[in-house]
């Protein structure tokens, strides 16, 4: 228990608010917050769990290092649109067309690439700025005809599906260069051993840093600070987990480079949203759209950089699941690529009803996903069972959001 | 946040509206109003459904612009054309909706739409100026890091003034700020509401509970058909207040109103 100081700090001087440093009140706020709905990572943790009981129960290879790198690269390519995903939920808005789009990237780059003979950082561009585009006609219907993004993407789905088939014509599919860089990347490159130690140690180190000037710069102005052991202990967990993880993924393979990637562009993207006005607008936006109008917040351009943002982190995905399949064909995006992209990033805590999440629940929640899929793979399971498991994961991970809402609401955490 | 030229002392005259007539279409919402504001003062607008106290708050605020009449802000003739313009230049508005995001905490909705460096917010420099200002207004938060969900009306209610405060205004016109309230929170918004008058803040407050307007208002401004229906003072009884409002009788107060208005309406035409 902490004594009381006799300087209280600015944000200390109710005594209705408990504050409590101990390692004790950590675990009580975090039961607190789990009653209230807040139930942050919780869920994917019990979930993989889970998955990983079952499966390895029923295919012991299910665990295998080599099996987990196989996982990791399939998780960048969905996961890469997942995030795209997240923005478009902040805002309490969906993209339908993702699947679509990711497709048409991936036909794009078999085109342009491999048919037309452009140069690949060209077609890579050129498929990149076509999903802008068609992110920004969404906003466009959205902002100026009101049109629910609900409908404009749905009809954007079938639409770009259309475009898909048209480029890539009757023969339907294009085999990628084995020997190529984007398939190299997208199928074989690991990060180095040394490197990958060393990236697994700079999440725990920037904690420290970051908690550190955070702590002195709270303790100038007279604020308040978290206590440095739970910093410490927070950073010291997380830095031992990576590095083991690492470890693990080295028996076989390693860390995929494109897995590197995705992480990289979460990062960036969890930046955007909790540092930057950027972020906090899209946050009011998703919460309260009029009281954001009125706060001067420019609505109608929050809404067209996050339909931008989706479809063009699509695009990103469709580029690297042809280089994960080194083909682009007419089934690229079709089927639940969809569906896993939106339910990735409901299963790792984004709402649906907007307001709420994070880019990190991409990442968590496309690992639960591709976690599912994989293991009904290794089971031999027929596509028809794995896509009615899917889509009864998908509906489990609404209800537990919607829940959740409820609770929060009658908690009033928002 | 950026810098007004001066204060204005204490008592002097920031905002005067002179003639001002609003008509959408056939129908005249605001006729001929003349309305004083000033420094240190806070005047009630009081008046039965469709009186025009609404619209005259929002020409006030930028949303409607005048048919017909002058508006003086600090002794100069301005044109307010849109909120904007009405919020630059030192005129905040707390709608009675209140406007806040729910699933932000405090400080981010203080802040919102101003945050302080955009592309690395000041998380550290943006509480304590929000610790600050809410102590200023001796406003009771029990956490600025709780998202305002779990904040009561009251507390929301502040929430609410304090941002329009963060811009430095120099009049603030709430709008129904106790409607929605219980007693314990209706007297913690009227005591902030005081706090900010003392300021030097010129406060027009909209309401139509009689007992809160008695309580806080320096002035009390009747409108009745979008006319000006008379200047009370708290004292006045609760019959001659109803009375302008409702219009159900002529009374010698009103009456009294009227003989002055027409004079001072004499000598500055």
């Amino acid at each position: 228990m902490t004594t009381d100081n006799d300087k209280t700090t600015l944000d200390r001087a109710d005594a209705r608010v408990r504050h409590d440093d101990s390692l004790k009140g950590a675990i009580r706020d975090f039961t607190d917050r789990l009653r209230s709905g807040d139930l942050g990572m919780l869920p994917v943790i019990v979930g993989l769990v889970l998955i990983s009981t079952v499966f390895s129960a029923l295919n012991p290879v299910f665990l295998a290092p080599n099996n987990l790198v196989n996982l990791l690269f399939d998780c960048a390519t969905v996961g890469v649109i997942s995030l795209g995903i997240v923005c478009v939920l902040m805002l309490g808005e969906i993209d339908l067309s993702v699947g679509s789009m990711s497709g048409l990237a991936s036909a794009m780059i078999g085109v342009l690439w491999v048919n037309a003979g452009v140069s690949l950082p060209l077609a890579i561009v050129a498929a990149l700025a076509t999903g802008a585009m068609i992110g920004a006609v969404y906003a466009t219907l959205y902002n100026r005809l009101g049109m629910p993004s609900f409908v404009s993407t749905l009809s954007g789905l079938l639409a770009i599906l259309g475009l898909q088939l048209y480029i890539l014509g009757p023969t339907g599919s294009i085999n990628l260069p084995f020997a190529s860089a984007l398939v190299g990347f997208g199928q074989l490159w690991i990060l180095p051993a040394w490197l990958s130690y060393l990236l697994g140690l700079l999440p725990g180190a920037v904690m420290v840093w970051v908690g550190l000037s955070v702590m002195r710069q709270r303790t100038a102005a007279g604020l308040s600070a978290q206590p440095l052991g739970r910093l410490v202990l927070k950073a010291a967990a997380l830095t031992v987990g990576l590095e083991g993880a690492i470890y693990y993924l080295h028996l076989g393979r390693g860390v995929p480079v494109m897995f590197g990637l995705f992480v990289l562009l979460a990062v960036i993207l969890n930046y955007g949203l909790t540092r930057t006005q950027w972020g906090r607008s899209m946050f009011a936006v998703g919460g309260n759209r009029e009281a954001a109008r009125r706060s001067g917040i420019n609505v109608r351009r929050i809404y067209l950089s996050a339909f931008m943002l989706c479809s063009t982190l699509a695009a990103l995905g469709g580029i690297l699941s042809a280089a994960r399949l080194a083909s682009s064909s007419q089934q690229a995006g079709t089927g639940d690529v969809n569906l896993n992209a939106i339910a990735a990033a409901v299963i790792g805590g984004t709402s649906l009803f907007g307001g709420r999440g994070s880019a990190w629940s991409a990442v968590l929640g496309i690992i639960v996903i591709q976690a599912i899929s994989n293991g009904l793979t290794l089971l031999n399971l027929s596509s028809s069972l794995r896509y009615m498991i899917t889509g009864g994961v998908l509906a489990i991970a609404v209800i537990v959001d919607s829940l959740a809402r409820q609770s929060r609401v009658s908690h009033g955490r928002g | 946040m950026q810098a007004r030229e001066r204060l204005p002392a204490k008592g002097e005259r920031i905002l005067s509206l002179r003639g001002v007539t609003k008509r959408f279409g056939a129908v005249s919402a605001l006729t001929d109003i003349e309305l004083d504001i000033h420094a240190g003062e806070v005047v009630a607008l009081v008046g039965d459904n469709g009186a025009g106290k609404s619209t005259l708050v929002k020409v006030l605020a930028g949303v409607h612009q005048p048919t017909a009449g002058s508006i003086e802000y600090m002794g100069r003739p301005v044109t307010l054309d849109s909120p904007a313009k009405a919020l630059e230049m030192g005129i905040a508005t707390v709608f009675q909706d209140l406007a806040l995001c729910e699933n932000l905490d405090v400080v981010a909705n203080l802040f919102l739409g101003h945050e302080l460096s955009p592309w690395r917010l000041d998380e550290v420099q943006m509480e304590v100026r929000a610790w600050t200002l809410l102590k200023e207004l001796a406003a009771r938060i029990p956490s600025v890091r709780e998202p305002i969900a779990s904040l009561s009306g009251g507390q929301r209610q502040t929430v609410a003034i304090a941002r329009s405060l963060l811009l430095d205004p120099r009049i603030i016109m709430l709008d129904e700020p106790t409607a929605a309230l219980g007693v314990a929170q209706t007297a913690e918004v009227l005591n902030l509401i005081e706090r900010v008058r003392d300021r030097g803040l010129g406060v027009i407050i909209i309401s139509h509970n009689m007992e809160d307007v008695r309580a806080v208002a320096d002035r009390i401004v009747v409108l009745r058909l979008g006319r000006n229906n008379g200047v009370f003072t708290p004292e006045t009884s609760n019959q001659d207040l109803v009375a302008a409002i409702t219009g159900a009788t002529e009374n010698s107060v009103s009456r009294r109103q009227g003989r002055l208005a027409a004079e001072a309406g004499g000598t500055t035409a």
